[in-house]
């Protein structure tokens, strides 16, 4: 039995202007730019894919299953600018054949700095998910695919998830097989589904290269490597972003026309069939244990956090965001938390990547900055900006507490640390 | 390959870009085993040149051990008080420099290295000067064996031109800047003139950045496939002994740096008007301009008028161990050129582990990533990287390390390699 188990990440960071240190007012974020991405990748990637899966699944009377993580700050940005997407979700959802994941709402990188923070994010986000689509999620994907043992722990202790998933790293498996489902190690209950890289990225990123030894790939050429795997794995998990298709992969490359023919070719064999990742680990038992101490994540060839946290800015803007944490929470004010959260997506920090600079490459393509120097230097500004808006509230909450206490008790001395 | 190079100034008197390139470019053909016969005018200033000098005779063959070990190397100079970035202006007054300071030789009477042409008889003339040079250089190279002419900058191409007819070798003009890098768009008709006969009579030009081939094509009229891009390089001698204690100095205080001709082509006044407006963000910062050029009185003038004197540092021209110091002490170079056919300083900084803010009108910017980039005229921008650079040190310090690896990889070798192919080019081209 082979299951084929398609999930797609469905994310847009929110873009920050321009803002240099001269700046004094709190917009960070660049309406427009943003709003014009939006309404771009709806009408390249959301809206022509979408449409095409309902086809698909209405044409295989509920054969055909997928899964999709859609990040809160996507939801946000789709209903402001783009709200046809948002229904055509939902109609998806209403086929019954769509599974909706978990995840940060911010697409964050909270879990490797703030236990609290992630915690909230993930429940922010289970919620948002609930009352969009009326499901309430069972498998949990953190930022990136990022992913060890603490994390597997930590989702377990939440009690709500039944499954989280990774990349199929080669040195997590060893000599083992990503089409299986796994337990993460420490765990009772929990599974794990693991990415078959491979195969996931034959189609997200090598399906329009020339230079491929496979290309042109076809969908019954996929198929026949998905059959392959009757009898030696129980389910290939194929997880990719889904602005592959129309946005990574133009629509001049055929991926549509694959992604159409693709299921009825996989569904030709009677052994194969399509399954939610629920569905996975409710007919699948976990083979082994997967021990994962260090930290992975589905980038780039190192397969590691080196992509946002690689170099000295990326880990010292991170830091400074998350120092912000204790004083963003002691004051009441929903729109400074929610500029702060908004500056912990993943994206900020991956514009500030030296790796693959020199030599420019994909990387670039998602890149708003001309150089991941810019992209430092403006986050910084920006996180300059928050926090003087953050001590000023502090400054007026001691102001305002001060002026209500007794006349007749000494006014309090303004507490140290918050001049800044 | 015999070359025949008509090039400028050598260490240890370096005035600029020009000469450091001439020098590189050379010092790396050597090592290549290809042989060079280097022409180049010998300057004759007051400063470093004695009457004594005037009494030489027009050519000097100069042992290469003088420069190093240039084994492939015959250098040739021939008396001129031709100068690199000179102008009709500045030669002017260089020669009533140089007049003022023969009558004050008590009453010597100084033979006249060349009747035909003494520093007496060139009507103040640059014009005539570079013909001049051409006549010298051409009856040079009628005693030298050679295979082609590689001419650098305007005041050569004249040179170029003559030798390539008289030996009918081909000419390589290279250019380094055109007259609208250097004069905007006030040019100066008779030096365009010379420039477009150079580039027109060359079989070969060689454009130091794509950002100069564009101005050749552009503004010259030149085809482009006649123009190749070489960028240049940097020498990694410097920057070894920095740390050595002595000059580790303790301060409180940021040093911001603009090292480069005082010159409307080097931006001098946008340097200063992104000073003033970091200073109204932080305190702890000098700016330090090293350096002497014609808007010189101007821009200490306009220092005044900001109102940051106090702020702000004259150097004068630095040479040599001066210009090392002034690196290690930086904390930020800055290079806000209005049009900078390449840029070796902000290399050199590199070399010094100091991280480069660069104009984006530039030809470095080609072949550097690791620096902060801004158009010229945008100085909020400037003074926003200014800040960030002296703010957050984790920024510094990746612009150095990775701007340091950057450098490392541009060889003045393969510099010298792309000359050797189209020389060959333009001799199979016959």
């Amino acid at each position: 039995m082979a299951s084929v188990c398609f999930y797609f990440q469905v994310h847009q960071p929110l873009r920050l202007r321009h803002y240099t240190v001269f700046d004094k007012n709190d917009q960070y974020f660049d309406d427009y730019k943003n709003a014009a991405i939006c309404r771009k990748v709806a009408n390249k990637c959301y809206l022509p894919t979408n449409r095409l899966l309902l086809d698909i699944i209405q044409r295989c009377e509920g054969r055909f299953k997928i899964a999709y993580s859609l990040t809160g700050i996507l939801l946000e940005q789709l209903l402001s600018f783009s709200p046809e997407v948002v229904s055509t979700f939902d109609a998806l959802a209403e086929t019954g054949c769509v599974e909706f994941l978990a995840e940060t709402y911010y697409h964050s990188l909270s879990f490797l700095y703030s236990r609290n923070e992630f915690l909230d994010q993930v429940n922010k986000h289970v919620e948002t998910i609930q009352s969009f689509f009326g499901q309430k999620p069972r498998v949990f994907r953190n930022t990136e695919l990022i992913y060890n043992n603490d994390l597997a722990a930590l989702i377990e202790s939440m009690g709500n998830f039944d499954a989280l998933m990774t990349e199929g790293a080669d040195h997590i498996l060893g000599s083992r097989s990503p089409n299986f489902v796994y337990r993460p190690k420490g765990c009772s209950r929990l599974k794990l589904l693991l990415k078959n890289y491979s195969l996931s990225d034959d189609i997200a990123f090598r399906f329009s290269n020339h230079d491929w030894s496979q290309w042109p790939l076809t969908a019954d050429k996929f198929a026949r490597w998905i059959n392959a795997v009757n009898g030696n794995g129980n389910v290939v998990n194929l997880f990719m972003d889904y602005e592959t298709f129309g946005e990574h992969q133009w629509e001049e490359t055929g991926i549509f026309d694959f992604m159409r023919h693709l299921p009825e070719e996989i569904l030709r064999h009677p052994d194969n069939n399509f399954k939610t990742p629920s569905e996975v680990i409710d007919s699948y038992d976990a083979v082994d244990t997967i021990d994962v101490p260090h930290l992975i994540s589905w980038a780039d060839i190192e397969r590691d956090l080196s992509a946002w946290v690689g170099n000295a800015m990326q880990s010292n803007a991170i830091h400074e965001l998350y120092r912000l944490e204790k004083k963003i929470k002691s004051i009441d004010n929903e729109k400074i938390k929610a500029d702060w959260r908004k500056l912990q997506t993943s994206d900020h920090f991956y514009y500030m990547c030296t790796k693959w600079f020199s030599d420019g490459d994909v990387h670039k393509y998602f890149n708003p900055y001309d150089s991941p120097y810019d992209s430092y230097i403006n986050f910084m500004n920006v996180l300059g900006s928050l926090n003087n808006r953050c001590s000023k509230h502090l400054a007026a909450d001691t102001e305002a507490l001060a002026g209500q206490s007794l006349g007749g008790l000494q006014k309090a001395g303004t507490p140290v640390g918050l001049k800044a | 390959m015999k070359v025949f190079m008509l090039g400028w100034e050598f260490p240890p008197f370096i005035s600029g870009g020009l000469g450091t390139a001439c020098y590189g470019l050379t010092k790396a053909m050597d090592q290549l085993g290809m042989k060079v016969t280097f022409v180049l005018p010998k300057i004759v200033d007051t400063k470093y040149a004695t009457h004594v000098n005037l009494l030489a005779p027009v050519f000097q063959t100069t042992s290469a051990s003088q420069f190093g070990e240039m084994k492939n190397v015959k250098f040739h100079a021939i008396t001129s008080p031709l100068q690199p970035y000179s102008t009709p202006d500045i030669y002017r007054r260089q020669i009533e420099e140089i007049l003022r300071q023969k009558h004050k030789s008590h009453g010597v009477t100084l033979p006249d290295a060349d009747d035909a042409a003494g520093p007496t008889d060139y009507n103040s003339n640059l014009y005539a000067e570079v013909h001049r040079y051409a006549i010298l250089a051409a009856q040079l190279a009628a005693t030298t064996d050679f295979d082609i002419i590689h001419a650098h900058d305007w005041m050569t191409y004249p040179a170029g031109i003559m030798v390539s007819k008289m030996s009918g070798k081909p000419l390589i003009v290279h250019v380094h800047s055109t007259e609208f890098d250097r004069s905007g768009q006030n040019v100066n008709q008779m030096i365009y003139d010379i420039e477009r006969e150079g580039m027109h009579a060359a079989h070969k030009i060689i454009a130091v950045s794509h950002f100069t081939r564009s101005i050749i094509i552009s503004r010259y009229g030149v085809p482009g496939d006649k123009v190749e891009v070489v960028h240049n390089a940097a020498d990694h001698n410097g920057g070894w002994n920095w740390t050595s204690s002595e000059n580790t100095v303790i301060r409180d205080e940021k040093i911001v740096l603009f090292l480069g001709r005082i010159t409307m082509q080097k931006g001098p006044e946008y340097f200063l008007q992104a000073a003033k407006k970091v200073l109204e963000v932080i305190d702890n910062v000098r700016f330090v301009m090293a350096g002497s050029g014609d808007m010189l009185h101007r821009t200490v003038e306009m220092v005044a008028q900001l109102g940051i004197g106090h702020k702000v540092l004259f150097t004068g021209f630095l040479r040599g161990e001066d210009v090392q110091k002034i690196y290690q002490m930086a904390d930020l170079y800055v290079m806000p050129s209005v049009s900078e056919p390449f840029g070796i300083a902000p290399l050199e900084a590199l070399n010094y582990d100091v991280p480069v803010i660069i104009s984006k009108q530039s030809g470095v910017s080609e072949v550097i990533k690791h620096a902060l980039k801004v158009d010229f005229w945008d100085v909020n921008e400037i003074a926003n990287k200014i800040i960030a650079v002296l703010k957050y040190p984790p920024l510094r310090e990746t612009l150095a390390n990775y701007g340091n690896f950057e450098v490392r990889r541009l060889r003045w070798k393969d510099t010298a390699q792309k000359c050797a192919r189209i020389y060959e080019e333009a001799l199979a081209a016959g």
